[in-house]
């Protein structure tokens, strides 16, 4: 296991860089992680998709991208923007949350 | 040789049939590529073009004839004369649509939503439209060309990319 210091904290992570311990999250966690994936600022839509990821996961659902799509927070165009790229793998990234195991 | 590594950049996927498994199979894999921000283009041609079909696209079957792989819940098998009753195959299809539904797939219009949500790519062979009488209004309003063969080719070309044909 590796380990990685975000916003002054460390945090475990494991080899790709996914947090192994979903209750050393933060805010300020998440901001440090969005800028290595590219992303400058996280806005409160971000913060609510984080969240609702966050809660997905430890309900113990299988993350899918047409869930948070029907989240009430954005829809899925919303989601690739606001996550370009790979928004799952993204977005639970910088939730803190295991990379997503489903296949859609 | 080198070792340095080369993710796959564009895939082209062409989807030729219109059952259930044949549709899906191509639209899980254009999603998971656009998933993962890879280019995606899908191309439907012949019975394909089912799933790009306004009036057809969500009532797919799958084949109950002809099709060894089916068997009944519980694994029991599935004889072939019961497969040519009347009813049984929308019956099956029905099923098969819910099972999917159980596991958050969505209905084949809305599956393309999320395609192209991502920047996926949908295309219809123009040969293939010609041959069953087809117009662009009879197809999903997202659609990005009706073309040739040859157009096909030139969209799946550039450097780390595939053609996958289901």
């Amino acid at each position: 296991m590796a380990e990685k210091t975000y916003a002054g904290v460390t945090i475990n992570v494991d080899e790709e860089g996914y947090m192994t311990d979903s209750s050393q999250w933060t805010k300020e966690v998440a901001a440090e992680i969005a800028k290595e994936e590219g992303i400058d600022e996280l806005t409160d839509t971000h913060y609510a998709v984080l969240e609702f990821i966050r809660q997905k996961v430890s309900e113990g659902a299988t993350l899918t991208i047409r869930a948070i799509g029907k989240s009430g927070h954005t829809d899925i165009k919303g989601f690739y923007k606001l996550f370009p790229g790979a928004p799952l793998k993204k977005a639970t990234k910088i939730a803190g949350v295991p990379k997503p195991s489903s296949c859609v | 040789m080198s070792d340095e590594k080369k993710p796959l950049k564009k895939v082209l996927i062409i989807v030729a049939k219109g059952t259930i498994e044949d549709v899906y199979a191509g639209l899980v894999m254009a999603n998971g590529a656009v998933m993962e921000g890879i280019e995606t283009k899908l191309f439907f041609t012949f019975f394909g073009l089912d799933a790009i079909t306004k009036k057809k696209m969500n009532s797919l079957h799958t084949a109950t004839v002809g099709n060894p792989s089916m068997t009944m819940p519980g694994g029991i098998p599935f004889p072939t004369w019961l497969g040519g009753v009347s009813g049984i195959e929308a019956a099956v299809s029905s099923m098969m649509r819910k099972q999917m539904e159980e596991l958050d797939i969505p209905p084949v219009d809305e599956f393309l939503e999320m395609i192209t949500a991502g920047g996926g790519e949908i295309y219809a062979c123009k040969l293939a439209v010609d041959m069953f009488k087809l117009k662009k209004e009879d197809l999903i309003d997202d659609l990005n060309g009706i073309i040739t063969v040859g157009e096909m080719y030139e969209l799946a070309a550039g450097d780390q990319s595939q053609i996958i044909f289901t």
